[in-house]
């Protein structure tokens, strides 16, 4: 496969992915803070073709689970009768894309329910969760990714191409923000905040927190490339003819930048999502009931969770295609536009 | 509190200086295994044990203290009681108060005069002989002032000191100023102190710095099953046995059986339980429901108990502190709201006390409506109502007290007071605590089938408490008592408005309502009723008063889980603290073949 189609699928497969999650309110099957108390670590649920007796169903069906009797968390399938899962059925009411409220989900298991996924302590639907959780962890990731990009852009372009005192004041303070052990810093901030923050605020919050210490790097990136772009032949010949600084920078400069941008994004990207997945594993991230694949994975935490309920890892694997796929992207970016040898000059910066 | 962490305890230093006039007299010669004719010593029953051997348990943080005089957080306590005696003490089993250094005691008619005989021929740790002038030390540096001890309190009956006065060598008499209702149970765990080893410190002024782990062995000494042997800080303790202890087993052999007992300071529970899985520890107390499961399922040379309720109550509670100009307006209409019965009560209503029991205790708990668990048969009202589950009750008595319900019953529109305005509060619980988090998330869910928004805020334990007893900045918090005795008078700082832990609306001067009123006062007749029945009147009143009120809106009651190396004998853990070290100088180590019959 050539690299441009190679890079096609890769896009198409990560669009695929954030759509999913997008819409994760369709896929999902229950709301992801609603409980089912008698149901907590329900583990993953079988979809079954071939029943009991031997007899085919060309629609999936899946069999009840009831706890055992006096147990807590011990279920077994109820082989009596045979529940077809349901398609594009009404249920809990959600929004798509947060603006439009439906209540159709994809599929349901009806009166009886269906946890695909299995089911946490609460006895709250873990696919449910995995992919609204989604949404909020992804959503940090970039958003996180776009916010630092164009502070680091900025005030790379800005350091590079005005150079002076201006370059070294910007740079050192970008070492400094290097330097700085940005997990204490994210600890000390949450200290400052009040008692009780929203979710939708907390959300904000953490993104904001994890973009505002992040500029460093990409700024770094950027003016290395404005500061060699600025003394290039086209650069200076177009100088030459009287352009204005705002017209070199449109035209010339910053077009320079794109390769080193895009790539960033996608090593970005993944990155903001495991800060917003640490910071809520630690509990400085999105409160509960609210999902985020961080809170989810705090509760592995304990001790008897890690191992008795092997389904409560999921989230850690959802992320898993997410990130394979942002950093093919990113590598396919980097090869694609040819710009290796450039990358190759500038090093470890 | 029931969590362990607490720490606003004075930094034991090791202070070998301030006594250097004491050197230990421990004798090499062989030590008395039967009993000599001239001791008096307390037969106990159960299993005959195998003398040797010795067990490791796991601490979840440093003692901060040996000294019994100061220590108050729970581990320092717990490795006390294994090296100290009372006079009198409560059975663990029993619930019942039973000879221990005094051999009997006597009341007078009036209820004013106890007089306590000792036994003969006790002897410290270090082979001191006791007498009656250490007894009268240990009151003088109880109820000293300067000393600060933690259970000081306890010994003001009627606003007045206890006095003591010697009768004869064997023999002592105290005065009360009124009578008592606690009886004989006031001297339990008031360990009797060394006057050889402590008086020159008391002197000084200096008697809180002793007793620092760093003590050297010989420099320290009780009258408990077991004396310091060695500490290696943040690692382990270990103590050895005390071989004049004044208990023998049925057979007339001198207890413990234990040579040793090393405690190993393990900061988490599942550490602890790792710990304990791997076989590096004997005995596993205050396990989790969900680690008690854990062990269960792979139980393999050890066993884990269910010892049934114990005395922990958790309980949800509203700030109904008087908060004055000073609080934000906000703060003052959150006010309302929780000032108003209905609403307390409708709250409670709406709590699904059997999922907390289910989803939290994984059903090894009970649900509770009162502050006494069925841990304590003897003071639970039977007669305390226990209404179900009902939102709609809950409703009702909302729109009752002029609260404005939702249109939808699924959570989304809110309930809104008189001024139209949303309910929203937070819960504060200790970020420490998994299973008072749960309850939280638990009711915040169960609020929210009401319209009310409910956040949590998992807190550090300290900041949690300052929130509580300092800045009174909260709104509703999740927290745990367990009551050390099943005595009513164990928890009297909770109840009277004046109590430090009276966590609602702490350190009253003037009771701020009614019934806080009648609570104190209820309180205080039941402390002087010496007659039983009209105590357990008194107390099922307060029972009730609290039930009506709500003020602290009782959630559940865990059971006491531990676990032991089935190689273990005697072990039988009880629901007051300590679970399963109570009974510490008749713990055994089995050998093979006692094992194998087991």
């Amino acid at each position: 496969m050539s690299a441009p189609s190679r890079l096609l699928v890769c896009i198409a497969v990560l669009g695929a992915l954030h759509l999913g999650v997008a819409c994760a309110g369709f896929f999902a099957p229950y709301d992801p803070a609603a409980q089912d108390r008698a149901r907590p670590y329900a583990p993953p649920m079988r979809p079954h073709f071939v029943d009991a007796q031997g007899g085919f169903h060309l629609l999936p069906f899946f069999y009840a689970q009831e706890l055992r009797a006096g147990s807590f968390d011990q279920y077994e399938e109820n082989r009596v009768r045979a529940i077809p899962v349901r398609f594009f059925v009404t249920g809990a009411s959600y929004h798509v894309l947060g603006v439009l409220p439906l209540r159709m989900h994809l599929f349901g298991g009806g009166d009886a329910p269906l946890y695909l996924l299995g089911s946490d302590g609460y006895g709250r639907d873990l696919l449910s969760r995995i992919l609204v959780g989604g949404q909020v962890s992804l959503l940090a990731g970039l958003i996180g990714a776009g916010l630092t990009l164009s502070i680091g852009l900025c005030i790379g372009t800005v350091a590079g191409f005005l150079g002076g005192w201006k370059d070294e004041v910007l740079m050192r303070i970008a070492e400094l923000f290097l330097a700085l052990p940005w997990i204490y810093l994210l600890f000390a901030m949450r200290a400052f905040l009040p008692l009780t923050v929203p979710p939708l605020k907390a959300f904000l919050l953490v993104v904001m927190v994890i973009a505002a210490v992040g500029w460093a790097r990409p700024a770094r990136m950027v003016r290395a490339i404005v500061l060699s772009a600025r003394e290039r032949d086209f650069v200076r010949a177009a100088r030459g003819f009287g352009a204005s600084d705002g017209y070199l920078l449109r035209r010339h400069i910053l077009p320079e930048t794109a390769s080193v941008v895009l790539t960033q994004a996608a090593i970005l990207v993944p990155q903001f999502v495991l800060a917003e997945m640490t910071l809520s594993f630690l509990g400085l991230g999105v409160p509960e009931p609210v999902p985020s694949w961080g809170n989810m994975l705090a509760s592995l935490q304990h001790y008897n969770v890690l191992v008795s309920y092997w389904w409560m890892y999921l989230p850690a694997v959802a992320m898993v295609p997410f990130f394979l796929g942002y950093l093919v992207l990113a590598s396919l970016l980097q090869g694609g536009y040819g710009t290796s040898k450039m990358d190759e000059a500038l090093g470890e910066i | 509190m029931s969590e362990r962490t607490a720490g606003w305890v004075l930094k034991g230093t090791a202070l070998a200086a301030t006594l250097g006039c004491v050197l230990s007299i421990r004798s090499a010669a062989s030590f008395p295994t039967q009993a000599n004719p001239k001791e008096e010593l307390l037969r106990v029953s159960g299993d005959i044990g195998r003398p040797g051997g010795r067990i490791v348990i796991a601490l979840r943080s440093e003692p901060k203290t040996l000294n019994p005089l100061i220590a108050a957080d729970g581990t320092s306590r717990e490795v006390i009681s294994t090296m100290q005696a009372d006079l009198v003490h409560i059975n663990r089993a029993t619930q019942l108060t039973e000879p221990a250094l005094a051999k009997s005691w006597k009341v007078s008619a009036d209820g004013l005069q106890y007089t306590l005989t000792l036994r003969q021929g006790l002897k410290f740790s270090d082979g001191q002989p006791v007498d009656v002038e250490d007894v009268l030390f240990t009151f003088r540096v109880y109820l000293d002032e300067a000393v600060h001890a933690t259970q000081r309190d306890l010994l003001i009956v009627g606003g007045k000191p206890i006095e003591v006065r010697k009768v004869n060598a064997q023999t002592v008499a105290l005065t009360l100023a009124k009578p008592y209702g606690v009886g004989e149970r006031l001297f339990d765990g008031l360990a009797i102190l060394p006057r050889h080893l402590l008086e020159t410190a008391y002197k000084e002024g200096k008697l809180a710095q002793v007793g620092g782990l760093g003590t050297p062995a010989s420099q320290w000494a009780g009258l408990g099953a077991f004396r310091l042997k060695e500490y290696v800080a943040g690692q382990r303790l270990v103590l050895e046995r005390n071989p004049y202890y004044w208990k023998t087993d049925v057979q007339g052999n001198r207890l413990p059986y234990l040579d040793e007992i090393v405690f190993l300071f393990v900061p988490s529970a599942d550490a602890q339980v790792l710990r304990f899985q791997s076989g590096e520890t004997d005995i596993i107390s205050r396990l989790g429901a969900e680690n008690f499961s854990v062990l269960s399922r792979q139980s393999r040379d050890y066993g884990v108990a269910d010892a049934g309720p114990g005395l922990e109550y958790n309980f949800l509670f509203f700030n109904l502190n008087e908060l004055g100009e000073k609080a934000p307006a906000e703060m003052a209409r959150k006010q309302n709201w929780f000032h108003s019965e209905k609403f307390r009560q409708a709250v409670s209503l709406a709590i699904d006390r059997e999922a907390i029991v289910r989803l939290v205790y994984q059903g090894r708990g009970v649900p509770l409506w009162g502050p006494v668990t069925p841990g304590n048969p003897r003071w639970a009202d039977a007669g305390l109502a226990h209404p179900a589950r009902s939102l709609d009750k809950a409703r009702q008595l909302l729109a009752d007290a002029g609260f404005r319900l939702p249109n939808s019953e699924n959570g989304e529109s809110p309930l809104v007071d008189r001024d139209g305005k949303p309910i929203e509060f937070s819960i504060i619980t200790s970020a420490s605590n998994v299973d008072r988090a749960k309850m939280a998330a638990l009711i915040q869910d169960d609020l929210k089938r009401l319209g009310m928004r409910v956040q949590v805020v998992p807190l550090e334990l300290h900041s949690l408490i300052d929130r509580i007893m300092q800045t009174q900045e909260y709104d509703a918090c999740v927290l745990g008592i367990a009551s050390f005795d099943a005595d009513p008078n164990s928890d009297l700082n909770v109840w009277l408005s004046s109590g430090g832990m009276h966590v609602w609306h702490p350190s009253q001067k003037h009771p701020a309502t009614d019934w806080e009123a009648e609570i104190d006062l209820l309180m205080e007749q039941q402390l002087t009723a010496t007659n039983g029945a009209q105590r357990k009147r008194l107390y099922d009143r307060v029972q009730e008063i609290l039930a009506e009120r709500q003020p602290m809106i009782f959630l559940a009651s865990p059971d006491v889980l531990v676990g032991a190396k089935t190689g273990i004998g005697n072990f039988h853990p009880a629901v007051l603290e300590p679970y399963v070290l109570w009974n510490v100088e008749q713990l055994y180590q089995r050998n093979g073949a006692e094992n194998a019959r087991q």
